[in-house]
């Protein structure tokens, strides 16, 4: 347990549009989902998942309905809307530059300035 | 708690989070575990459940009334568990918001709410016995024509009269009114019509009778053949022409009349020539009318003084100096004083209600302080200290509204039974008080405000906590110096209850001295028949000799010691009393400005002062020679004896002067009395042989020691045998009394209750500070006990504080009470504070209430068993 990272604020809702892009998902296929995309190197509380997926949803980013799961479950299932898309491909866009700006930054040696 | 539905939202995440833990606990299952243990695990892994229900709310957008709901269930389960603090508070605000509610449901039914008639706003008129100058009908007529502010000018008098419809004549309450009395107030009859100032022909020109709506529909059942009908008012023939709609009860607050009839008929009912005599200031009881547009109110009293000051110039001998200021109509010349009245009560209510708001804040405060280790938990939990305040504000509310809810359900119950209640039987007087809407939101918003006030209490508790100190330490340190918020609330509180309590004693007292006081009548043993012979048909030359044969028919019931008359009314009955000028008897010129005194005049029977139980203090009494034929000869009170000649020595033997003219000679001295009411200053008085101005109206005195019932009933038989159309209902002086005390009483009673309230939650105050301190320092108690502490030392640790809060908050609420009874002077006869009977009496009662508020904790603190506590933690 010790090698997963810390989740840095704000990235959870981006981690669920992604998750939530791929496909509609429930809550608990939102979480495997994650560990899958990421190789379980992050951390999230179960519980943690639902207070975010309720603000997006809120913000008419995702939208639910209920449906069966894979094993006869019934469960609420998630999926992007249109504004949902479209702010999953600016949040993306804009992670990537901080990505890039951080590794840039942090690759930088002495000899370089 | 299924109290409130849960909504759709909570439903629908519950099952979501509880899909979701299952599904876990199906991958769980699939990797080896029992369910179980499965499900047990993704419970586990799930984390704080409730904790993320909550962020789910407010990531939702706090639905405002979800969290409501939410907050109301958490704190009704609070609550519950603990039951005693619970209904400590609910009953203690009950009792403080009904005490306001009523207050302000009479000041609001008497005070705010105008009489029921069109555009009542721009009725004004004048007040009955307010030092008026035309109370006369001939000077009611001359302000009608003679002013130039109202746009009509009506008049109206009280009458009683025998109405006779048939069945059993008795006597019934009525208005004479002027003509033009329903046009003035622009209403409408019910059935039939009313009468109007063109049926106006001069003397008893008008026999016609206007029936209030109660008056028919108990009398007549709502029969609406009678109009047309012809009744008997005290033998006369009248008839019924209409019937004045329900919701006009005349002008007069406190009494409705049962008919009406038109006031130039009144000397059929009343006294022979009352109407035509200008200085007769019992034939008007009030007038009143609409301002023309444009006119205010002052210039309305400068006007009706004008033609007070032209009407004195003119009639100098009959018309009495004086100037009148108008009012609405409704109270009369109650008004002032209600007013006055009712604000102190409200003023004393308000008070109890901030007691009350400060025992419950120190209360609650106590109350979060034990729950601080559930706040600081919840704190450490993530939940936000809003989140918490909101929490204990909605108990705090919950609390209150119960609490308003339960006072003003019994404000309502007690207001109704205070509309219904005749404070004296056999009398219209009745007290109009209903609730209304205003009562309704004052009581609410009493309650969210008191709600508010002591919920606040604890915020600043809630904010400085810190969640990892008080999970470390637990509860149950924290002691000490700390209280100082709670401190002070108490001393306010103790402070306040002083007040009342002073206050109530004021009153007590004051009461007990007017009650005692002399009145100048021993009105034990004693009954009274009001007479009214014109009733029963005789002319007024007729009236004496039926008088002097009624008097020697009531001397001759065995029992009787004596027997008398009065014309009129007698001292201290109904607030009626007359009064005329008087002058030295060389005055020639008999004008206002001249007369020596304005005494009470009584027109009594030989037998009166042996009958009333009035001692004479020089001179003699009258006889059956003081008749129409003998000189004018006057009895004086000891009062009007130093004003006239000095002292009562010179009294005896000298003469004065009539406002008729006469000379009368002084024979006697009686000593002094009160006449109108018990409050007044003592005035002067005369008393003149009732042959010499005889009058149809009258009181029969009666004194004896036989049992009041049987008494009156030989009253009644030996009456009949005179006459067996008289009505007689006799009733002892001291049940006449209660009217005239009937303003102290009421104002003793409220001050008490008042009183009452305050030591109540001064009681309830200090012992939940005594109690709570006893009970968290149960285990230090232990420990002294244990190191052989005695009892003395162990009551001063506990209780010393309390006892020296209870000092504190005395000597303050003692000295602000003093101060207060300056204003309950005005509503309380001779309150003074500087009673040392009243001084030591609250210092008493503080004491006895600090005694028995810390009998039980001290008992408690007492009882500590230091072996089975120590032990215990």
């Amino acid at each position: 347990m010790t090698d997963q990272a810390q989740l840095l604020p704000g990235t959870l809702d981006l981690l669920i549009l992604k998750a939530v892009s791929l496909g509609p998902l429930h809550g608990y296929g939102v979480l495997l989902r994650i560990g899958q995309i990421t190789n379980s190197a992050l951390m999230i509380e179960q519980g943690a998942l639902y207070p975010a997926l309720f603000r997006l949803v809120r913000q008419g980013l995702l939208k639910a309905s209920w449906g069966v799961s894979d094993n006869n479950r019934r469960a609420k299932f998630y999926e992007l809307t249109a504004a949902g898309r479209k702010r999953f491909r600016e949040e993306t866009e804009g992670w990537n530059r901080l990505a890039t700006a951080m590794t840039t930054a942090l690759a930088a040696q002495a000899e370089e300035i | 708690m299924n109290f409130f539905h849960r909504s759709p939202h909570t439903n629908e995440m519950d099952e979501e989070l509880r899909s979701h833990m299952q599904l876990r606990a199906d991958d769980l299952e699939r990797s080896g575990l029992d369910r179980a243990q499965a499900e047990r695990q993704a419970r586990i892994e799930f984390g704080g459940r409730e904790r993320y229900k909550e962020e789910c709310y407010e990531a939702m957008g706090s639905h405002f009334f979800e969290t409501l709901m939410q907050d109301i269930r958490f704190a009704l389960r609070v609550l519950r568990k603990s039951p005693g603090f619970t209904f400590a508070a609910i009953v203690t605000l009950a009792l403080a918001i009904g005490a306001n509610a009523v207050v302000f449901g009479i000041l609001d039914s008497l005070l705010l709410r105008p009489l029921n008639v069109p555009q009542w706003d721009s009725l004004w008129g004048t007040m009955y016995a307010q030092n008026s100058v035309w109370q006369s009908y001939p000077n009611y007529i001359d302000l009608r024509d003679r002013n130039h502010s109202f746009e009509d000018l009506a008049a109206f008098n009280m009458v009683f009269v025998g109405l006779d419809t048939g069945k059993d004549p008795s006597v019934f309450n009525g208005y004479a009114t002027s003509g033009n009395f329903f046009d003035v107030l622009r209403i409408q009859p019910y059935l039939g019509k009313f009468f109007h100032a063109s049926d106006e022909h001069g003397r008893n020109s008008a026999p016609y009778v206007v029936l209030s709506y109660g008056y028919w529909h108990s009398r007549f059942h709502e029969d609406r053949s009678v109009i047309g009908k012809v009744v008997g008012l005290n033998k006369h023939p009248f008839t019924i022409i209409g019937v004045a709609p329900p919701s006009f009860q005349g002008t007069l607050m406190f009494i409705s009349p049962d008919f009406y009839m038109p006031i130039v008929n009144e000397e059929q009912v009343n006294t022979e020539g009352m109407l035509s005599a200008r200085g007769n200031d019992r034939a008007v009881f009030e007038a009143m009318g609409h301002l023309k547009p444009g006119v205010t109110p002052a210039q309305a009293v400068a006007d009706v003084n004008a033609v007070g000051a032209y009407l004195e110039r003119t009639y100098p001998k009959e018309v009495a100096r004086g100037t009148t200021s108008l009012a609405h109509e409704g109270l009369t010349s109650f008004g002032p004083d209600l007013k006055g009245f009712l604000a102190g009560l409200m003023v004393l209510a308000g008070l109890i209600l901030l007691a009350a708001c400060a025992n419950l804040g120190s209360l609650f405060a106590a109350h979060a302080g034990d729950r601080s280790r559930e706040v600081a938990l919840r704190l450490a939990l993530g939940s936000s200290r809003r989140r918490i305040l909101r929490q204990l504000l909605t108990e705090a509310m919950l609390i209150s509204l119960a609490g308003g809810g339960a006072g003003l359900w019994a404000s309502v119950v007690l207001l109704s039974r205070i509309n219904t209640w005749r404070p004296f039987p056999g009398t219209a007087v009745q007290i109009p008080v209903s609730p209304d809407a205003r009562l309704y939101v004052v009581a609410l918003l009493l309650a969210l405000l008191s709600g508010f006030l002591f919920g606040i209490v604890p915020v600043r508790q809630v904010l400085r906590a810190n969640p990892y100190e008080v999970v470390k330490a637990g509860s149950s340190r924290r002691l000490g110096r700390r209280m100082t918020l709670r401190d002070v609330l108490l001393v306010i509180q103790i402070a306040i209850c002083a007040v009342l309590v002073t206050s109530s004693l004021v009153a007590v007292r004051g009461l007990v001295r007017s009650l005692h006081g002399n009145y100048g009548i021993d009105p034990k043993n004693t009954m009274l028949a009001n007479i009214n012979l014109a009733m029963a048909g005789y002319s007024i030359d007729q009236v004496s000799a039926m008088q002097k044969s009624m008097i020697d028919a009531l001397e001759s019931i065995p029992g009787v010691e004596h027997a008398g008359l009065v014309n009129g009314y007698p001292p201290l009955v109904y607030t009626a009393g007359s009064r005329e000028n008087v002058f030295k008897a060389e005055t020639s010129d008999l004008r206002n400005s001249n007369a020596v005194a304005n005494p009470y005049r009584y027109e009594i029977s030989p037998g009166y002062f042996a009958a009333a139980g009035t001692s004479v203090l020089a001179g003699r009494t009258f006889d059956w020679h003081d008749d129409k034929d003998a000189p004018p000869v006057a009895l004086v009170n000891r009062d009007f004896a130093g004003k006239m000649f000095g002292s009562v020595d010179h009294a005896v033997g000298s003469f004065y002067k009539l406002v008729d003219g006469r000379r009368v000679q002084v024979v006697g001295v009686v000593e002094d009395g009160k006449y109108q009411n018990i409050t007044q200053d003592q005035q002067p008085a005369m008393f003149l042989p009732f042959m010499q101005s005889p009058a149809s109206a009258s009181f029969l005195i009666v004194r004896s020691h036989r049992d009041p019932e049987q008494l009156a009933a030989a009253m009644r038989t030996k009456l009949h045998q005179l006459d067996s159309g008289l009505p007689v209902d006799p009733k002892t002086w001291n049940e006449l009394l209660a009217v005239v005390q009937f303003p102290s009483r009421v104002a003793t009673m409220s001050l008490g209750v008042m009183g009452m309230m305050g030591a109540m939650l001064s009681v309830t105050g200090i012992f939940g500070m005594a109690a709570y301190a006893v009970s968290k320092r149960l285990r230090e108690l232990g420990i002294r006990v244990a190191l052989g502490a005695q009892r003395t030392q162990v009551l001063q640790a506990v209780l010393g504080r309390t006892v020296k809060l209870l000092a504190v908050g005395s000597g303050i609420g003692l000295l602000l009470g003093i101060l207060a009874t300056k204003v309950l002077a005005y509503i309380v006869y001779q309150a003074t504070p500087r009673d040392p009977l009243v001084l030591s009496g609250v210092v008493l009662a503080m004491a006895l209430l600090g005694l028995v508020a810390t009998w039980i904790p001290a008992q408690r603190a007492l009882s500590v068993d230091p072996m089975m506590l120590l032990r215990e933690e």
